[in-house]
């Protein structure tokens, strides 16, 4: 009998991500640029519901203020634009601006009872967007345009915008899998399986817990980051909104908590069903709040959680297998 | 005499904020369930009342004599029905669940009443005031609300600890298993807690919309203050929910005094700061929770 990290099926699913990636990487050259953009949105959401999968998912923490990081990460774009730092450099800034403002939030909303922390960290998002909207020179509460991208030419600037997403996307897909790949992924999904018993044979539950909100936090920074990006403008209770948060529950819950693929699955049938009914305005929302119910009483592992179990595939496999 | 003001104004407005923690309370207390759809609730009874006082035209203040039954059937309902069966799933599917519910009671209120923002017609009472001394007076709908806050509390407080059902409540609270040996049917005993809860939910809202107008988004911050008023005070504890809800009320005036949009941001920063220093909150959990 051996154990490896992967078999070779597995394998050839990573080089499918890659390939698709490269793919991907070309759509500026072939498709229509509402394509793009459409994608970007989805780049967005997969990121923000990959994030939200790690906390919930492999942690136990159910967050309903991820969008304070996305705010952060939108922000902090903003300032180094208006001292003349090209947007798109501006990028790394705000994820390592999102986690650093993390880390002391970890101390206060770690102190809330699992149950209660949901609407702590929910106070600092608002917490966050009230203290923003006092600096008029961020715009207030009315909104500003991003300098520093006018003199783009604007299809290239589209383009830069969506390999930019996708770059943050494939990172924070990459992130996940390598986090959950290490010793640290095995402590995760110890806790995700029965947090008890994890504590019990040794795994350093907060710890762990805290570095998945730091990581998640700067997650959520860089889509706010390419957010911003994408629409030339921020405005603070857009950024800082909680259907945010319901976006993300919706997507990682639909396509499947606790696994990577869950929250691609979620993205593309977030969008599809998006672009279906959007046009419905608040029946659309009815819909999304009365399906995630349905799902999170009826299918907690959401479609990925079916598929995934029953054709025993995994494309991001973090796990071992054991052969004979 | 406008810091005296404000400190007077704080204290009534904390009686509305323990009215709508003290619904929070009791079902994480006994059913271990926060109910992030809390708030919008409270909205869906403060519409439900203005359907009430548009088609019968009884007073305002008297709806709650139809809206408070039929809420509480309406959460005994609900927990028999989704919240049980969610937390069976695992507690964390009750937070998922009750979050969709919020987002379903705001669209489906936004398609049946618009996004104009409505209130309750008091008639003369809304601007009706009691003279405290020369230029400090309170107005009477804030009192009331205060004292139906206190009446509530009082109420649960002795239901919890004198009756039948109170014991078997606080005794699944406890230990749901050992309850149910001891022939409790806790299921039953969440439903009427659920039902307890939602009543003061349905106060809750007729309360807002006595006080300031309401419109289909009005429910996630009172949710949060609601929230923080149960952790300033103490989770668990009855007396502390009105202690931190006053407390949070005072923060929310005195910071409007200082500065008029920085009410909300005062309160906020007066819950961190007591999350940071007193986590436990200011007054130790006793009878449920």
């Amino acid at each position: 009998m051996r154990v490896t990290r992967s078999r070779r099926s597995a394998r050839w699913g990573l080089v499918g991500a890659a390939v698709i990636v490269i793919v991907l990487a070309t759509f500026p050259y072939i498709v229509y640029a509402d394509i793009t953009d459409l994608l970007v949105n989805a780049f967005i959401l997969l990121v923000l519901a990959s994030m939200w999968n790690l906390l919930a998912g492999y942690c136990g923490l159910i967050s309903v203020g991820q969008q304070a990081f996305i705010g952060v990460g939108a922000y902090t774009v903003l300032v180094l634009a208006q001292n003349g730092i090209n947007p798109f450099l501006g990028v790394p800034v705000a994820v390592i601006m999102s986690a650093a403002i993390s880390v002391p939030v970890s101390y206060l909303v770690f102190r809330l009872r699992a149950e209660y922390f949901a609407i702590g960290t929910w106070v600092v998002a608002e917490v966050l967007f009230l203290i923003l909207i006092r600096f008029r020179s961020l715009g207030g509460g009315t909104g500003t345009g991003l300098p520093g991208l006018a003199l783009i030419d604007p299809t290239f600037r589209q383009a830069l915008t969506y390999w930019a997403a996708l770059a943050v996307a494939a990172a924070a897909l990459l992130t996940t899998y390598l986090l959950l790949s290490s010793r640290m992924g095995l402590d995760l999904t110890a806790i995700r399986d029965n947090e008890l018993a994890a504590r019990s044979v040794g795994v350093r539950v907060t710890m762990a817990q805290r570095l998945v909100y730091v990581v998640s936090a700067g997650g959520c920074g860089a889509a706010g980051a390419i957010l911003i990006i994408s629409q030339l403008n921020v405005l603070a209770s857009a950024v800082f909104s909680v259907s945010w948060s319901a976006k993300m529950i919706f997507i990682a819950l639909i396509g499947g908590l606790g696994s990577i693929e869950g929250p691609i699955v979620g993205t593309a049938v977030y969008t599809i069903i998006q672009q279906a009914l959007a046009q419905f305005g608040a029946w659309y929302l009815i819909l999304l709040g009365a399906v995630a119910v349905v799902v999170a009483m009826y299918l907690p592992r959401g479609i990925w959680g079916v598929i995934g179990t029953r054709l025993h595939l995994q494309i991001f496999p973090t796990g071992y297998w054991l052969h004979r | 005499m406008n810091w005296a003001n404000a400190l007077i104004q704080g204290i009534l407005l904390g009686g509305l904020y323990a009215l709508f923690a003290c619904g929070l309370s009791l079902l994480f207390g006994v059913v271990r369930v926060v109910n992030l759809a809390h708030g919008d609730f409270a909205v869906l009874a403060a519409y439900l009342a203005l359907v009430v006082i548009n088609t019968t035209h009884v007073p305002a203040l008297l709806t709650f004599i139809v809206v408070a039954p039929l809420f509480a059937l309406f959460g005994y309902a609900l927990q028999r029905l989704i919240i049980q069966k969610s937390l069976e799933v695992s507690p964390l599917t009750t937070l998922l669940v009750t979050f969709g519910l919020s987002v379903v009671i705001q669209n489906v209120l936004l398609v049946a009443f618009s996004a104009d923002s409505h209130s309750f017609d008091l008639g003369s009472l809304t601007s009706a005031s009691v003279r405290v001394s020369g230029q400090l007076s309170v107005g009477y709908v804030s009192v009331l609300i205060f004292l139906t806050a206190v009446v509530v509390l009082v109420g649960l407080q002795l239901f919890l600890s004198r009756t039948a059902m109170g014991r078997a409540i606080r005794a699944s609270a406890d230990d749901q298993e050992a309850s149910s040996i001891a022939g409790v049917n806790t299921r039953h005993v969440f439903g009427i807690a659920a039902a307890l809860a939602f009543a003061t939910v349905a106060l809750a809202g007729l309360a807002l919309g006595a006080y300031s107008s309401f419109d289909p988004t009005a429910g996630p911050p009172r949710l949060i203050f609601a929230f923080e008023a149960v952790i300033i005070g103490g989770v668990g504890s009855l007396w502390g929910t009105l202690a931190g809800g006053i407390i949070l009320g005072i923060a929310q005036a005195i910071g409007a005094q200082i500065d008029p949009s920085g009410g909300v941001l005062a309160g906020h920063l007066v819950f961190l700061a007591v999350l940071a220093l007193r986590p436990q909150g200011l007054i130790r959990a006793r009878l449920v929770g």
